[in-house]
């Protein structure tokens, strides 16, 4: 236990002097790297404007307000679009994340010196892109839509989808697959008696988990084109309808706040 | 008993059957009549113009030759610029997210805040979880003009309702002996949440505050689109260009810096832990 001496009585420290000092020195460079930050960023900023900020968000909020309520009967069929956009996306990310996985996870890839890496490569290089990217390239290849919108979604989650199922493969009762394999079963039906009912639970929570992600993702997918009703806010913001846009902006978060909800409570009947 | 061997008989030499995933016979038909119906409607809405998808097809085989041979070089100052920026925004934010998240996540979590504290910081929270980054981002440029600090802010804010969710979340959960230990030896507030709360989430705040990182340097790459800095900017003039050697040369750049985040955020996790 660390102790300083003060006029004769032992007093307790929390760490001695050298540790205390490891402390300083990280704090230290940790600050002066914030510091070097903050520096680049106010460099790059018109500091005029943001003085100015107080005034300009009061003027956007008094012609924000209040939303354009007529305006929701053209809401209707972005809104739609969206959630087909998130569903299909989650459809058939799922179909591609699912023999991934088993590539992926230690204990069910067939090699582990050469299919595994590739199998984690493809879930680190589509988990590290965000869809907003992944549809600004599917826009230029397949032209603009919510086609370009669903494929977007859908290589954008097979990452998360493929990650987190593998682990739930991994984390499985070998002796329960050992069972079957007992019985003579083909390695098909191991998989299909062994290993598919250990991971069912956990494949619908990541199923519904990652519905209520893609449906946030799906909602801002229009701004650069790819339907659902990101394509209506923008063009509301081109055109500054600021009535539109705070209406639109209501309609997203109901829409993400019911996702969650509807998310929160299967998962809670799953599990 | 009885009806335990009536079922015997009735089951003997008939092969076993995986019993269905919905037991109920009704609700397995709606749910599967619902599921189809849906999936028509959706597949209708959706029309896909397919000879526009052949088209592009070329070019999609194009860009994924591009990866084959990026091209770090042409552009390399507007890339290097970008990265800087986006590498800049990620740490700034990082830093002031954690700062401001940690006392949030205090007068969140129930068992150290009163209950008009925790309802405060619970909406601050909630407010937060809700908005979407680029929403955010598009608000807060319009606020504050073009450039990082409109990015910075974002994240930051990003930030706030990620990590203090997760840290109210472990706070709730923490062992109340220690903390009662520390209060029993006549600590004040401070001291208590210093000797009695600190040292048990703070392998959960390293692990948080470092995955937060890898998300806000992710998030940093797209708010670049509509205008709040970052290297987001950059790869969409490639896009816009065709030029899709450049757009590669990023993407690599990017994939390589979260793979680095993700490895080292694996290690200290698991050396805290």
């Amino acid at each position: 236990m660390p102790t300083r001496n003060s006029n004769g009585q032992k007093l307790w420290q929390r760490r001695t002097g050298r540790e205390s000092l490891f402390h300083w020195v990280l704090w230290l460079i940790g600050i002066a790297i914030f510091a070097y930050c903050w520096q680049q960023i106010s460099k790059s900023t018109t500091w005029f404007f943001v003085w100015d900020a107080p005034r300009i968000a009061d003027d956007i909020w008094t012609r924000a307000t209040p939303p354009k309520w007529g305006y929701i009967t053209q809401l209707g069929k972005p809104i739609w679009d969206t959630l087909n956009i998130a569903t299909l996306g989650t459809i058939f990310a799922l179909i591609l994340a699912v023999p991934v996985a088993f590539l992926a996870a230690r204990n069910t890839t067939p090699s582990r010196f050469f299919i595994r890496p590739i199998a984690l490569l493809i879930i680190v290089s589509t988990r590290s892109i965000n869809s907003l990217i992944w549809a600004l390239l599917l826009i230029a290849i397949i032209g603009p839509g919510v086609f370009a919108g669903v494929i977007a979604i859908a290589i954008r989650s097979i990452g998360f989808c493929a990650k987190l199922l593998y682990e739930a493969i991994e984390e499985i009762d070998e002796t329960q697959v050992e069972a079957i394999t007992a019985t003579g079963a083909s390695r098909w039906q191991v998989m299909a008696y062994g290993i598919v009912p250990q991971i069912l639970p956990a494949f619908a929570g990541i199923a519904v988990f990652r519905w209520d992600i893609n449906i946030r993702e799906s909602t801002v997918l229009g701004l650069v084109g790819a339907g659902g009703i990101g394509l209506q806010l923008s063009s509301s913001l081109n055109v500054l309808a600021w009535p539109q846009v705070s209406l639109i902006l209501l309609v997203i978060l109901i829409a993400v706040v019911i996702s969650e909800w509807v998310s929160a409570k299967v998962r809670g009947a799953i599990i | 008993m009885s009806e335990a061997a009536f079922n015997v008989q009735t089951k003997m030499g008939k092969p076993w059957k995986k019993p269905p995933f919905v037991q109920r016979k009704w609700l397995r038909l709606i749910l599967l009549v619902g599921i189809v119906a849906y999936l028509i409607a959706a597949y209708m809405t959706i029309d896909v113009n397919w000879s526009r998808v052949y088209q592009g097809l070329e070019r999609g085989k194009k860009f994924v030759m591009a990866f084959t041979n990026p091209d770090f070089i042409t552009r390399s100052t507007d890339i290097w610029e970008g990265m800087f920026e986006s590498i800049i925004m990620t740490v700034a934010s990082s830093v002031v997210g954690i700062a401001i998240s940690i006392p949030i996540a205090l007068g969140a979590a129930r068992n150290v805040a009163p209950l008009s504290v925790y309802l405060i910081c619970r909406g601050i929270i909630a407010i937060s979880r809700a908005l979407q980054e680029i929403i955010v981002a598009i608000l807060l440029v319009a606020i504050f003009g073009f450039g990082p600090l409109a990015g910075f802010l974002t994240l930051s804010f990003a930030t706030i309702g990620f990590l203090s969710k997760l840290l109210a979340e472990d706070i709730e959960s923490m062992d109340r002996a220690q903390a009662e230990a520390i209060k029993a030896s006549g600590a004040r507030w401070m001291q208590w949440v210093n000797y009695g709360v600190q040292p048990q989430v703070m392998p959960r705040l390293i692990g948080l505050s470092i995955y937060r990182l890898d998300i806000n340097f992710r998030e940093s790459a797209i708010l670049g689109l509509v205008g709040a800095g970052g290297i987001g900017a950059t790869l969409n003039t490639a896009f816009d260009r065709y030029e899709y050697d450049t757009a590669a040369a990023i993407l690599i750049i990017i994939i390589v810096i979260v793979m680095a985040l993700e490895y080292l955020s694996g290690v200290v996790r698991a050396r805290v832990q």
